[in-house]
C-alpha cells in the first residue's frame, strides 16, 4: 500500500515509543524537580519556577502525547484561541480587580433616604 | 450512486461525507479540541476566581497550601502522568495494527491508574483532611494558630476541595470513557485505519493531567514549603 491513497489520505504519523518513554520520564522528572524546588526558598520566584514547570510539563503532554506536533495548523490555532481566551479572562478580571478602590457610601446616597422618606 | 465506491473499497469506520480517512481523522481531531478548549474556559473560571482570590489573600493561602500533604499531590501526578503514557500507548497500538489484546491490556492499565488516582484521594488524602477538620462544610475547624486568617483559610479549602472535585469529576467520566473504549475495542471495532474514539478520548485524558499538573503547582506549592 503506498504513503498516500485517494481514500486513506497521508498515512498516520506514528510516534515512536521511544519519544513516549522520553516524554514520560521528563515529566516525571520536572514534578519531581518542582516539588524539590518547593522546600528551596527562593522568595516570590517559588511561583515563577512552579508555574514555568508546569508550562513546560503542558507544553510536553500536548505536543507528543496529544500529537499537535504532527496536527494541522487549523487544530494548533484553535488551540491557541482557547488559551488566549483564557488569558483575556484572567486579564480582564484582573484589570478590574487590581485597580478598584474599595470606597465607603459616598455620603450624597445615603442623605437621599431622610429626604425620600418624608415624601411618603 | 453508481459513481461511489462499493462499500467494501473503503476502510470500515469511513463516513462517506469526507475526502479521505485523513480528512475524517483531522475533523474528528479539530471537534475535540473545539470542546476542549470550552473546558479550558471551564476550568478556567475556577483558576481565573483562585487568582484574585490568592491575589487578595496571599497569606490565607499560604496557610491553607500548607495543610495539604505534599506526597499525596506528587505522588498522584506521577501516578496520572503514568496513565497519560499508557493511554498515549493504547492509541499507538491501535494506529500500529497490534493484536487487540494489546490495546486492551494499554486501555485496562490506564483505567488502573486512574482508579489508583482516585482511590488515593478518596480514601487517603480526603480521609485524612476530614480528619484533620479542614474539610469545609464536614466539620471544619478553625485553628488558634491562624488568628484572624480563618475565614480565608476555609475558603482556600474550598477552592481546593471544588477544583479538585471538579477535576475529579472528570476522572469519573475519563474511567467511564475507558470502559465504552474497551468495549469496542474487543468487538474489533479499531483499525489502524480507523480509531478516532480513542484518539479523541486520549485527547480528553490528556488534558485532564494537564489540569492536575496545574491543580497541584497552583494548590500544593504556593509559598514554598521551606
Amino acid at each position: 500500500m503506498s504513503e498516500h491513497s485517494e481514500i486513506t489520505g497521508h498515512a498516520v504519523h506514528v510516534v515512536p515509543v521511544r519519544t513516549y518513554l522520553l516524554v514520560f520520564f521528563a515529566l516525571m522528572a520536572g514534578t519531581a524537580l518542582t516539588t524539590a524546588v518547593a522546600y528551596i526558598d527562593l522568595g516570590r520566584w517559588n511561583t515563577v519556577v512552579a508555574l514555568a514547570i508546569a508550562v513546560t510539563k503542558m507544553t510536553l503532554v500536548i505536543l507528543f502525547f496529544m500529537h499537535v506536533k504532527y496536527a494541522t495548523g487549523l487544530t494548533r490555532i484553535v488551540i491557541l484561541c482557547g488559551f488566549f481566551w483564557l488569558a483575556i479572562m484572567v486579564a480582564l478580571t484582573l484589570s478590574d480587580e487590581l485597580t478598584r478602590v474599595w470606597e465607603i457610601n459616598p455620603s450624597g446616597w445615603n442623605a437621599l433616604f431622610p429626604l425620600v422618606s418624608r415624601l411618603f | 450512486m453508481t459513481d461511489l465506491p462499493a462499500h467494501g473499497a473503503h476502510p470500515p469506520g469511513f463516513a462517506h461525507q469526507f475526502e479521505n480517512m485523513q480528512q475524517q481523522r483531522e475533523a474528528s481531531s479539530l471537534g475535540m479540541w473545539v470542546f476542549l478548549v470550552t473546558e479550558i474556559l471551564f476550568f478556567g473560571g475556577m483558576f481565573t476566581a483562585y487568582i484574585v482570590y490568592r491575589l487578595l489573600h496571599y497569606e490565607s493561602f499560604v496557610t491553607g497550601s500548607h495543610l495539604l500533604e505534599v506526597k499525596f499531590g506528587a505522588t498522584n501526578t506521577y501516578v496520572l502522568i503514568a496513565s497519560s503514557l499508557t493511554m498515549a500507548l493504547a492509541i499507538r497500538s491501535a494506529q500500529t495494527g497490534k493484536r487487540k489484546g494489546q490495546i486492551i491490556f494499554w486501555l485496562i492499565l490506564t483505567m488502573f491508574f486512574g482508579a489508583l488516582f482516585l482511590g488515593l484521594k478518596f480514601t487517603f488524602e480526603w480521609r485524612h483532611d476530614y480528619i484533620e477538620h479542614i474539610m469545609p462544610g464536614f466539620g471544619f475547624q478553625y485553628r488558634p494558630e491562624w488568628g484572624s486568617l480563618g475565614p480565608e483559610v476555609q475558603m482556600f479549602m474550598c477552592f481546593y476541595f471544588f477544583m479538585t472535585g471538579l477535576h475529579a469529576l472528570h476522572m469519573i467520566v475519563g474511567l467511564g470513557i475507558l470502559t465504552v473504549l474497551v468495549i469496542m475495542t474487543a468487538r474489533n471495532k479499531f483499525s489502524p485505519e480507523y480509531y478516532a474514539p480513542l484518539e479523541i478520548s486520549g485527547l480528553y485524558w490528556h488534558f485532564v493531567d494537564i489540569v492536575w499538573i496545574f491543580l497541584f503547582a497552583l494548590l500544593y506549592l504556593i509559598g514554598g514549603r521551606y
